[in-house]
């Protein structure tokens, strides 16, 4: 028996279906706004402000659970005192605090300029931004690792 | 034209001097085959060479079956947005020497894919506010009797032209000079904002730039549409508040449209009223 007639010409069902969506990257299309290459500092910026975003995050729950430590008493605090005093856990202090830098700056600069405020002068506040973050972390990095 | 003739001998009608071949991994797909794919094609090119020349001369010379949309091949009708090495262009005013030996090229991205290189804008368009009307330079505005919310200032000699006769003319207001509009009168949708967006790669119910700068421009001449209606269209979840100050669709705006700053503009609206929307735009 044969099929039967229908208006639609061969092959309509399969052109009806959507097409794929292309996105930017390596990876799952949702990870399409961590591409940075062909990208210019507000692209990049929003980028790395959602990674450290994810790092201070990290940190805060990490500095909760270091801060648990003083319930098991004096000599596990001393012993874990001892161990972030060392000069390669001092780099990761220096390297938090770049995040922490990035993300509070561009952060006023995206609630500013997303406000309205500003909007023509907006790169000049993200290299502005990156001037005093930069000065910050040098001034702090010398301080925690001694050579102030 | 011969194969071996540069692609953009197609264009003007001269032949024009070889100078190099270059590479191109164009990327394809088809309704039905489910495999999305690069295909590599070695492309004599010239010095004023464009990557749409290149396209063509690919579709002439190698694979008919190659889909490349195009029309205008001067920037204006914007129906040629491609991706090139990463980055959003128009394909008819791309030149090929301004990028390296090998390219590629792909569709725009977070946009469904008709074939190929070729993009479905249906979505794109259904972004717009519906209310959105036809602004068009060609229509010069009258005042109107009762000036409403949406008024800009005074009447100006190039403004008071008096077209009764005119079939939209009860949608008209006093307005500046339509060159104060030029910006986003040059928005061709040509969807390369979209497609340069991080956000909306994340969240496809975004409206995206063009449709909010739209709106933007709607809160400049209302023509007859309820600025609140705009605001509250703009201030929905998927609107203007999804923005995330990226600046990437201004950055790849072929016309300068400055999408961003309208958004920005539009916030600036929402955030401090009426008076204080212009702020911020250049």
């Amino acid at each position: 028996m044969s099929e039967p007639a229908t208006d639609e010409p061969p092959g309509a069902a399969e052109r009806a279906l959507p097409g794929p969506i292309h996105h930017k990257g390596p990876g799952p299309a949702e990870m399409g706004w961590f591409e940075p290459r062909r990208r210019g500092h507000g692209g990049r910026a929003l980028a790395l402000h959602r990674l450290t975003g994810v790092v201070i995050l990290v940190y805060l729950y990490l500095h909760l659970a270091v801060l648990s430590m003083l319930l098991i008493g004096h000599s596990a605090w001393s012993s874990f005192l001892s161990l972030v005093t060392s000069k390669s856990f001092l780099a990761l202090e220096v390297v938090l605090i770049g995040a922490v830098l990035f993300h509070g700056l561009n952060g006023i600069r995206v609630a500013l300029v997303g406000s309205g405020i500003g909007v023509t002068r907006e790169q000049a506040l993200f290299w502005a931004g990156t001037v005093v973050g930069i000065a910050a972390l040098t001034y702090a990095a010398l301080h925690i690792l001694g050579a102030l | 034209m011969s194969p071996d003739q540069a692609p953009e001998a197609a264009s003007n009608g001269s032949p024009v001097e070889l100078t190099e071949t270059r590479r191109f991994r164009v990327y394809r797909y088809k309704r039905g085959d489910g495999q999305e794919r690069f295909d590599e094609f070695d492309v004599p090119v010239g010095p004023r060479t464009t990557v749409l020349d290149a396209l063509l001369w690919i579709q002439l010379h190698r694979d008919p079956s190659l889909t490349v949309r195009h029309s205008c091949m001067h920037a204006s009708c914007g129906t040629c947005g491609i991706q090139v090495d990463g980055r959003e262009e128009l394909a008819c005013v791309c030149s090929v020497k301004d990028h390296g030996a090998e390219m590629t090229v792909e569709p725009l991205a977070n946009i469904p894919i008709l074939t190929d290189l070729v993009v479905d804008m249906t979505g794109f368009f259904e972004r717009y506010p519906h209310a959105h009307p036809i602004i068009r330079a060609s229509e010069p505005p009258v005042q109107d009797s009762e000036p409403s919310d949406g008024d800009h200032g005074e009447v100006t000699l190039e403004t008071e032209v008096t077209l009764h006769h005119h079939p939209l003319h009860h949608l008209h207001r006093a307005a500046p000079p339509a060159a104060d509009f030029v910006r986003l009168e040059d928005c061709i949708e040509c969807g390369l904002c979209l497609s340069a967006c991080p956000v909306a790669a994340t969240s496809h119910d975004y409206v995206g730039p063009a449709a909010l700068a739209a709106a933007e421009r709607l809160l400049e001449e209302p023509r007859g549409v309820r600025r609140e209606d705009v605001l509250a269209w703009a201030s929905r979840p998927e609107g203007a508040w999804r923005c995330h100050v990226g600046f990437e669709c201004t950055r790849v705006c072929p016309t300068d449209a400055i999408p961003a700053e309208r958004i920005m503009a539009l916030r600036r609206a929402l955030l401090f009223g009426q008076d204080n929307h212009e702020e911020g735009k250049p």
